[in-house]
């Protein structure tokens, strides 16, 4: 943490007797100051942005957004340091950012890129290259975990620690404000050191902290930088007129001098950071050193730490030497080259024991990079103490003043463990240790307010305007940190602002509010959104009850805190004054503007006024129309707010379990902690080993977010099956019975009209908690009421009118016996739909495109697939805990599913396949070995496994399951090692299905070399991409999906050039069979489709459009909406089958008619095109006449090519 | 003998009486200059719509706002911000300003509000921009069973009077024929502030599709036909209100721009036809107007103007409910 000059009063109290020999110290000829109030990926972006020529970008979570800016400003003609504007470019992969970025150091520009995690990884090649050849780079890194048992979005360093032997400098900063100063310390440093610098701050945690700080203006960056450098940079550069070589190959006798040649540019690289920290000291009065020290001067214990956990461990360690305690703190700044006499220097010679806190795991290491590398300095600088390893925060897990404390009380101790950790409870290894958490309250000039919102109602947009205006119409300081669940439908967020008058340095969530804000009604329920708060806090909630009925309406368990705690509540409906405004559920401005009002920040009319400046910042390129009804907002809230009457408690506070009783236990016991919010208790022994978890979670948990379900009228239904088709999350269910079955009275049903199904009863049964409330399922049912045609056999109609009623008619639903599939045409649209879903209630966006194909390929082949899944929105939505959709049949059988990266997803498919294909290669042998004891059973099973009649694939997997039913009931009877070996590979003897499946940015970019490798390969493996046509989990950039004129992130002026046609490249294979599909469009082709890509005896290729929020569209209509994509010939619906050639046949089949509507009527309903053409209506009429044009000559190419052969016709010549 | 087309509207001295109306065809700069061209003394742009300009930019607001802050991966949204979204009357004014730059002739901005903060903010707007005169297109339906038609007319003319008070440029008021009183509500507009009363506006209508079983806007060009209904309040209104009348409605023919001027109008304006045949169809009904008056001996449109209002003709009733009575019991079956 730097000391800004507000600052200074409060550190002379405390650190007065020793400031002078602090490296801390104010300095008076500084220049004044702008306060901008951003998060760290802005800060950092800001710097690397005016000092660049060229950024090639990848996105990736968390430093997605340095690549958004930079893209924007660049969009926005925004110039650089010196007038020109950066050319920033999305690549295909870090990878590829890597490699654009290395030719464009080599061709002399300034050039940068951010990333994070497994980018960093894949740029790990290239950055060798950058720092062997003394490039100067800097790459901005949002650090975050790197994927091992399971992916994590969080911070921590494990992915910069994997890049420390690149040659790349390493500095750490471990605030927003130091993102902005050590951004430039970097590109200064890099540019005179000729080292390329990796700058890193902590994902989320500063990367998305907003915080107000001071900003290093244009001409402060034009004193510091040395425009000789740069020069001298582009002199080294390739050109033509001074051509030189370089990236030779070198042999034994000249690389390893060759490598050591470059050490005194190393040697360097601390001092020129020093005097580059020193030349931003004088500019800015920030002081910071290679390694700060904090703390008493005379400290015997000290922390060693480099981060985000720095402010935290200050905190700590300024509440410890206020107590006496002789306890200091080394900040690690510069990383690499790990300057030791730099580090010996700032360490007191006092200190005797040391805590290296590292955040990073290193399995297997003595110890984490950090603590060894803190260890070694010592030994080498001949300094004796005792060293401690302590790592914590991993994947962004809290760190907080009381666990700093408990690390300097595990180091008073006489046995204090030599590793160990802090932040968890660890039972299993022991290494964690005790914290006392009540040890830290957070200083009283602090105003902590935490609020309660869900994505959709605008609260965290509001909060960081908040803490804008309080950081830029105030002189307080303030700090915004924003908590997302990991659902992308109904997700709740929760927002932690901090306002001070000094510097806030606390890195960690409030965990006692003075202000706590609820802004959705039933975040009262359960665990309660009071929790946080604090004695005698206010409590603002929105309200759909009168204020004199209210308290009646406040569970008991909130009741009583509200009782226990003293607090202050005020009421108001935001709902009703945003929805009479026409600003539907965002209640924000409303309840942004209580917030002030129920604050001392700014008088009532000051923050008003405040507020209606940035709803015209924010909103005033939207319209008038959107500034005025915000406006109107602010104004109308006011008069609806209503401090409550505490009355006495309804009854005594009541605890409901997370999950019923009937669950499983690992849910009752591990998931229903995480569906609590409660994760963090968890001990170690609680967790699998090696990141294998249970699926069929999410039907426990009952989330009930919908404000409307569909009911269904059997009276009109006919039997279509749409409904329960086209549901993007499994809570329309359709399920037939045997007449005999005697159901409630209530349960509703209707005899099947059905002539496959004749006899039986058919019942279309919603499942109220899970249903998102889309309204997919009503918009695609075609059955509509003679007397009133608004009237469906499925209408939404308010869920709490229904919802006992449902919750009893889904339960006996789901005890009513499963249809034997045999019953059933399953390759048919109503066939399919009787059969169970083994993919539910996932997490996806309400009305999500992509789901529906998912939950189909599992009703038609889930017990026998196992899935490769690419990392995306498919992998969010299926396996981010604390549930899965992915689930299991009665018989205990499902998909098995697994994520391994995002660019290797096809590899990691075809993999499957081999290993799959190898066991029963094995179980072949060992039956075959085995025949003399297993009889007539061995012949049985080796016929099956050689003749394989696939037009039966049903009929053929019943079989081979009796078969291997028996085998195993034999080899249990037979001892030896054969036996054993066979009753560990005979489940491959029934067929199983490898699905790939993964959306655009996977199949289109960065996995398209792997996926054209398995595309080539001619194995068995069905690959499923779900087109979005964007990159939809990261928010909306641009892919090579993209289509020509649709605007995306890094496509801001609309995409100039055309979507790649991934299915011809796959049908230029010849045996690849490929269909491209829209649900919506075609229900039987579809259907068709995945039958047909199982039964191909190679690679098949589904590409499914996939409609997405990213599209700009209503979501409710998404699937009818398909059917334009195919009329207009924008979504041409095919199916290429190589089996078709085999017997002359053209191996292409259009499945949809000639374009018969243009391409302007199917965009028009898009924001992603109707947005360019009001924005820039030329660029839009120019790219949608060539978008047009794609299409036609794409409908043109696709129509000779129906009626060509692929074979050439042989004529055996005469002799 | 040359007969003298010239006609005073809203004040401007005009070289014809024959005009487009707002329509589509007034929507860009070269159909206006092709109208100009054509022969039109001035020019009516299309409704600027404050429903459409609100509709649009909340359509923005909500698509930027969706999904945004609600994942932790894509806290800004799923679209790119752009620099504009050009939501607001910006366009409008555009096409406007170069109309009144390069037309030559007066230019009449048309305006379609839902509030009245909306009508007269845009009025202001389009004044302070610079336009010559203002249309203000009112259609509301009187669907809320709650509302009595003194109701619905006071809003009117509370609308005509704030609108009024807020420009000084003239001010033409476009309204439909469904009103129980038209004629006092023709007299109350000109009270109320109006130059002009445009006679009658046409809106989308709607239909309902059969193979659907779904309800949609449709607006089918008019004919005609449709001029009588003009004609009847033409011949009423004149002579009896102060506002200038602008006959709209089913004028496709110079004969039916006759009868219009005979019946009272001051201009007639044109959408329709224009819309079928393109700007030349202008040129087509003002010498075919022209045609019809040398033929009939008038020697100015002034003199013809009125001259077969209720006022003038023999048969007022001919106007009034007489003329259905008539019509119905002269009707003779054809099968």
């Amino acid at each position: 943490m730097f000391l800004s000059r507000r600052a200074v009063g409060h550190f002379v109290g405390v650190f007065g007797p020793w400031l002078g020999q602090n490296r801390y110290h104010y300095i008076d000829q500084v220049r004044p100051s702008e306060f901008i109030t951003v998060d760290g990926n802005e800060a950092a972006a800001r710097i690397a942005y005016r000092l660049s020529e060229v950024i090639a970008i990848y996105p990736i979570t968390p430093a997605s957004p340095m690549g958004e800016l930079a893209d924007e400003w660049s969009h926005g003609g925004q110039p650089n340091l010196w007038g020109v504007v950066p050319d920033v470019i999305e690549m295909q992969s870090e990878g590829g950012a890597a490699g654009a970025l290395h030719g464009s150091l080599q061709a002399g520009a300034l050039t940068t890129t951010f990333t994070s995690s497994q980018g960093l990884l894949l740029m790990l090649p290239n950055m060798f290259k950058i720092a062997g050849e003394l490039t100067p780079a800097v790459i901005h890194v949002a650090a975050r975990s790197i994927a091992t048992h399971a992916l994590s979005i969080f911070g921590d360093h494990s992915d910069v620690m994997a890049a420390r032997q690149t040659g790349f400098a390493m500095l750490a900063s471990s605030s927003v404000q130091e993102a902005h100063d050590m951004a430039l310390v970097s590109h200064l440093a890099t540019l005179e050191s000729r080292v390329p610098f990796l700058h890193f701050f902590d994902g989320f945690r500063t990367s998305h902290e907003v915080a107000k700080i001071e900003v290093i203006d244009d001409d402060a960056m034009r004193r510091v930088v040395d425009e000789n450098l740069i020069s001298a940079h582009r002199l080294r550069s390739l050109n033509p007129n001074r051509p030189v070589l370089r990236g030779t190959a070198q042999n034994p006798d000249v690389f390893f001098q060759a490598r050591e040649a470059a050490n005194p540019y190393y040697d360097l690289v601390p001092r020129i950071v020093a005097s580059a920290m020193e030349r931003l000291g004088a500019e800015t009065g920030r002081q910071y050193g290679l390694f700060d020290y904090h703390g008493a001067p005379d400290a015997e214990t000290v922390m060693v730490i480099m981060g985000s956990g720095a402010g935290a461990a200050i905190e700590a360690v300024d509440r410890l030497v206020e107590r006496g305690e002789k306890v200091g703190l080394v900040v690690v700044r510069l990383y690499r080259p790990f300057d030791v006499g730099a580090f010996l220097v700032a360490l007191p010679v006092t200190a005797s024991r040391l805590a290296v806190m590292d955040r990073t795991k290193e399995p297997g290491a003595v110890g984490d990079p950090l603590y060894l590398d803190v260890v070694t300095a010592l030994a080498e600088g001949g300094r004796a103490a005792q060293v401690f390893a302590g790592r914590y925060g991993l994947s962004s897990k809290e760190f907080t003043p009381a666990m700093v404390a408990g690390v300097f009380d595990e180091l008073a101790r006489h046995d204090t463990r030599r590793h160990f950790t802090v932040g968890i409870f660890d039972d299993v290894s022991h290494r964690s240790i005790e914290v006392d958490r009540d040890w830290w309250h957070e200083p009283e000039d602090v105003t902590r307010a935490v609020f309660y919102g869900l994505g959709s109602d605008g609260t965290v947009g509001a909060n960081k305007n908040s803490v804008k205006i309080i950081g830029e119409e105030t002189s307080l300081y303030a700090q915004g940190y924003f908590v997302y669940d990991s659902k992308k439908s109904g997700s709740r967020t929760v927002s932690h602002l901090r306002v001070s008058p000094r510097e806030i340095l606390s890195t960690y969530l409030i965990e006692e509010a003075d202000f706590v804000a609820v802004h959705q009604f039933d975040f009262l329920d359960g665990e309660s959104a009071l929790e946080v708060a604090g004695p005698g806090a206010r409590v603002l909630i929105n309200s759909p009850y009168p204020i004199d009925r209210l308290w009646g309406r406040i569970p008991t368990r909130a009741q009583a805190q509200i009782i226990d705690k003293k607090l202050e509540v005020w009421a108001i409906d935001a709902q009703a004054i945003a929805r009479d405004l026409g600003l539907g559920g965002r209640v924000n401005t409303v309840l942004q503007t209580c917030f002030f009002h129920l604050t001392d920040f700014l008088d009532t009319e000051q923050a008003a006024a405040a507020i209606k400046r940035f709803i015209r910042k924010s909103y005033g390129k939207r319209g008038e129309a959107v500034v005025r009804r915000n406006e109107e907002a602010v104004d109308r809230a006011l008069a609806g707010l209503f401090r409550l009457e505490v009355g006495e408690p309804s009854g005594p506070p009541v605890d409901l379990p997370v999950v019923p009783d009937g669950a499983p236990d690992f849910v009752k016991r591990i998931t229903a902690m995480m569906m609590a919010g409660r994760g963090d208790l968890l001990p170690v022994s609680a967790l699998p080993v090696d990141g294998t978890f249970p699926t069929g979670t999410a039907k426990w948990e009952k989330r009930s977010i919908a404000e409307e379900i569909p009911i269904w009228d059997p009276s009109i239904c006919i039997d279509c099956a749409r409904c329960a088709l086209a549901c993007p999350h499994a809570a329309i269910r359709i399920k037939a019975f045997d007449p005999a079955l005697d159901t409630p009275e209530e349960f509703a049903w209707k005899e099947s009209a059905t002539k496959d199904l004749e006899g039986w009863r058919i019942v279309v049964q919603v499942a109220p908690d899970d249903c998102t409330g889309c309204g997919v399922c009503v918009d695609v049912c075609p059955a509509k009421s003679k007397e009133m045609v608004k009237h469906k056999a499925i209408n939404m109609l308010p869920k709490l009118d229904h919802l006992e009623r449902e919750r009893r008619n889904w339960n006996y639903f789901l005890e009513i016996p499963e249809i034997d599939r045999s019953e059933l045409k399953v390759a048919s649209v109503k066939g399919s739909q009787f059969l169970q879903p083994l993919f539910e209630f996932s997490g996806a966006c309400a009305g999500c495109g992509e789901t529906p194909y998912l939950k189909l390929l599992t009703q038609m082949l889930g017990d026998r697939v196992v899935v490769a899944n690419a990392t995306g929105c498919s992998s969010i939505y299926g396996a981010n805990l604390p549930t899965t959709p992915w689930t299991t049949d009665a018989s205990g059988r499902g998909p098995a599913w697994s994520n391994s990266l995002f660019e290797d997803n096809a590899e990691f498919g075809l993999g499957m396949r081999m290993a799959l294909e190898a066991q029963r290669k094995d179980a072949t042998l060992l039956v075959t070995a085995l025949a003399p004891e297993l009889g007539g059973l061995a012949g049985e099973i080796l016929d099956v496994i050689e003749n394989l009649d696939r037009s039966d694939l049903d009929g053929l997997v019943s079989r081979q399951r009796e078969l291997v039913a028996r085998l195993k009931e034999r080899l249990a009877t037979l001892e030896g090692t054969l036996p054993r070996r066979l009753e560990a590979v005979a489940d491959t003897l029934v067929e199983t299905s490898v699905w790939i499946v993964g959306g655009d940015g996977w199949a289109y970019d960065i996995g398209f070399g792997g996926l054209d490798h398995v595309l080539a390969s001619g194995r068995n493996v069905n690959i499923l991409v779900l087109d979005t046509e964007v990159y939809s989990n990261t928010g909306g950039q641009a892919s090579k999906a993209t289509p020509r004129s649709a605007i995306a992130k890094f496509a801001s002026g609309g995409k100039g050039t055309g979507k790649k046609d991934l299915g011809q490249i796959a049908m230029s294979y010849g045996n690849v069979y490929v269909a491209q599909i829209a649900m919506g469009a075609n229900q039987t082709q579809t259907v068709k489709a995945f039958d047909e890509a199982e039964a191909h005896q190679g690679v098949s290729l589904i590409i499914a459009y996939s409609p997405c929020i990213a599209h700009g569209i209503d979501m409710t209509t998404q699937m009818t909406h398909q059917k334009e994509a195919a009329d207009s010939g924008y979504w041409p619906l095919y199916r290429y089958d190589p089996a078709r050639e085999v017997v002359g046949d053209p191996g292409l089949r259009l499945d949809s008619r000639t374009p018969s509507i243009p391409f302007s009527e199917f965009a028009k309903k898009e924001a992603r095109f109707a947005m360019l053409a009001r924005a820039n209506p030329e660029r839009a009429a120019e790219l949608s006449a060539a978008a047009q044009q794609d299409i036609d000559n794409r409908w043109h190419l696709y129509e000779q090519m129906v009626h060509i052969h692929r074979t050439a016709e042989y004529t055996e010549e005469e002799p | 003998m040359t007969v003298d087309m010239t006609t005073t509207y809203l004040g401007f001295d005009l070289a014809s009486p024959v005009m487009p109306s707002a329509s589509p065809l007034t929507g860009t700069i070269d159909h206006v200059l092709a109208l100009v061209e054509a022969g039109a003394p001035a020019i009516v742009l299309p409704s600027l719509f404050e429903e459409q300009i609100e509709h649009d930019a909340m359509a923005v607001h909500f698509g930027l706002e969706l999904g945004a802050d609600g994942f932790g991966e894509a806290p800004s949204g799923y679209l790119p911000k752009l620099n504009d979204y050009n939501t607001g009357p910006e366009d409008y004014l555009d096409l406007m300003r170069r109309a009144r730059a390069e037309a030559g002739v007066p230019v009449i901005a048309s305006l379609n509000g839902v509030s009245s903060g909306g009508w007269t903010l845009y009025a202001r707007v389009l004044e302070d921009n610079g336009v010559d005169a203002l249309e203000l297109n009112i259609y509301r339906i009187a669907a809320d069973v709650e509302v009595s038609s003194a109701d619905v007319e006071y809003s009117y003319l509370h609308l005509v009077e704030t609108v009024r008070a807020a420009v000084g440029v003239p001010l033409a008021v476009k309204v439909g024929p469904y009103f129980t009183a038209m004629a006092s509500m023709a007299r109350r507009l000109g009270d109320a502030g109006a130059d002009g009363l445009v006679l009658f506006n046409r809106f989308y209508q709607p239909d309902i599709d059969l193979s659907t079983l779904g309800v949609t806007p449709n607006l089918t060009l008019s004919s005609s036909d449709e001029l009588r209904l003009v004609l009847r309040w033409m011949a009423i209104l004149h002579g009896r209100v102060a506002p200038d009348l602008a006959a709209s409605t089913g004028v496709h023919e110079g004969d039916d721009a006759a009868k219009a001027i005979l019946a009272g109008a001051t201009v007639v304006m044109m959408a329709s036809g224009l819309l079928r045949h393109g700007p030349h169809r202008l040129t087509e009904v003002q010498r075919g107007l022209e045609a019809w008056l040398e033929e009939n001996e008038y020697q100015s449109v002034a003199q013809a103007r009125g001259s077969l209002s209720q006022l003038s003709v023999s048969d007022p009733s001919a106007f009034e409910r007489a003329n259905y009575m008539k019509t119905l019991t002269s009707y003779v079956p054809t099968w």
